[in-house]
């Protein structure tokens, strides 16, 4: 999401535009998407907060959990987008320059609504949408936001986003194995295979690219999984 | 068909709004005589129950209890229905059922995600308790899925989350509150 589009780009660069965020949303939910995730990815960048209104416009359409994320910065930056009708809150920049927000968010909210957002570039953490290094691993970045409270970690793969060359495996399963939460890995889904492949080392996959090009994809592929046997509702 | 969404300054009261709007019902903030009372719930269980008690709520579901009126207990609402949870150092509930919320032991904590209830299908899960109570009627991965005393019905998976099933399950909680 950027500028009220949903967008998508290659290793976080150049940025395309792939339709409407209301209309996307609810034809994912509507065609079994097992949960939404929308990152509004120039919050930080553009110093503002997320698009309260386009999120309570999106959860009207949703029968699915939500999770928003993008430029949130205080507990309150959370509440709102509760009360806008998110259901789980995801934290990057912020976190990475002020780690007691995951402690805030948490003991705000609940663990259960707190999504922690890793974008990692061979294995270390990348903040601002991907322009600014941390100098920290992606492993340890995991293990303390876990300690500090996190419901959920939300791996982006910088290396694999938007390829369609499959998910990183190595580094998703070097973050699972460091921690107890549950995992969810991004960046780089092309087919089923690679989808099946990321439920061997995290609890859930994220889909962009594929499906923005053709959200008819969804049902196909949950097809195809169940095929590979693995279990979709 | 009024349905009264018990605010408490915490969670996807929203959400819940949503899901029961679609189906046609109309909201009311008169919890202890609309047709139906709903106890949602995400956050911490102390937080919880001090908003619930700061609005009157807990006076007035034990009273629509009391009177046999139907209660729907979501996630987080069915653990504060209990007698108590160990959560947050441990916090005394409404006590409208027997038993406690526990920490989750196995697994990853918080349980995130979508997950067979025995018999039933599939439906969402984000928690970390759960119930343990003789009032359980239905079971997801050893972990208590639904209970029911008399005219509470708790549910520790979010159906206002858990798409065209879950709209179904409210549909049921509306219809068995007309009955």
């Amino acid at each position: 999401m950027a500028a009220g589009r949903v967008v998508k780009g290659i290793r976080f660069q150049g940025l395309r535009d792939v339709g409407d965020p209301v209309e996307l949303g609810a034809a994912y939910s509507d065609a079994g998407a097992d949960e939404l995730v929308f990152l509004d990815v120039k919050a930080t960048l553009e110093e503002r907060a997320t698009l309260v209104e386009l999120v309570s416009q999106i959860a009207e359409r949703l029968a699915i959990p939500f999770t928003v994320g993008g430029g949130v910065r205080s507990a309150r930056d959370g509440e709102e987008l509760l009360a806008a009708g998110a259901d789980k809150v995801a934290v990057n920049s912020a976190a990475l320059e002020r780690p007691e927000l995951v402690t805030e968010l948490a003991s705000q909210l609940g663990s259960q609504a707190v999504v922690v957002a890793i974008d990692a570039e061979r294995g270390r953490v990348r903040s601002r949408a991907g322009t600014t290094e941390t100098g920290r691993a992606a492993v340890e970045w995991a293990r303390e936001v876990e300690a500090r409270g996190a419901g959920e970690i939300l791996l982006t793969s910088i290396d694999a986003d938007g390829t369609r060359a499959g998910y990183d495996l190595e580094l998703t399963a070097a973050v699972s194995k460091a921690v107890d939460l549950p995992v969810i890995a991004s960046g780089g889904a092309g087919n089923a295979q690679h989808v099946a492949a990321a439920f061997g080392v995290a609890q859930a996959a994220l889909l962009a690219s594929i499906l923005h090009e053709d959200p008819d994809r969804l049902a196909s592929l949950r097809d195809e999984l169940r095929e590979l046997g693995v279990p979709v509702r | 068909m009024r349905v009264a969404i018990c605010e408490y300054g915490a969670g996807n009261v929203r959400s819940v709004e949503i899901a029961f709007r679609r189906l046609g019902a109309e909201l009311t903030d008169r919890v202890e005589d609309a047709d139906l009372a709903v106890l949602p719930g995400v956050g911490s269980a102390r937080a919880a129950l001090a908003g619930l008690v700061a609005r009157g709520h807990d006076t007035a579901l034990r009273r629509r209890f009391a009177a046999g009126r139907p209660i729907l207990g979501i996630c987080l609402g069915l653990q504060l229905a209990l007698e108590e949870t160990e959560e947050d150092g441990g916090v005394q509930g409404l006590g409208l059922l027997p038993g406690r919320s526990v920490r989750l032991r196995e697994g990853r904590v918080p349980r995130m995600g979508w997950a067979e209830v025995d018999g039933r299908g599939t439906f969402y899960f984000a928690h970390s308790y759960a119930a343990e109570t003789p009032c359980a009627t239905a079971w997801s991965e050893g972990v208590v899925a639904e209970v029911r005393s008399g005219s509470f019905f708790g549910c520790q998976f979010h159906p206002e989350k858990s798409g065209e099933l879950g709209a179904r399950y409210l549909e049921e909680a509306l219809s068995l509150s007309l009955a």
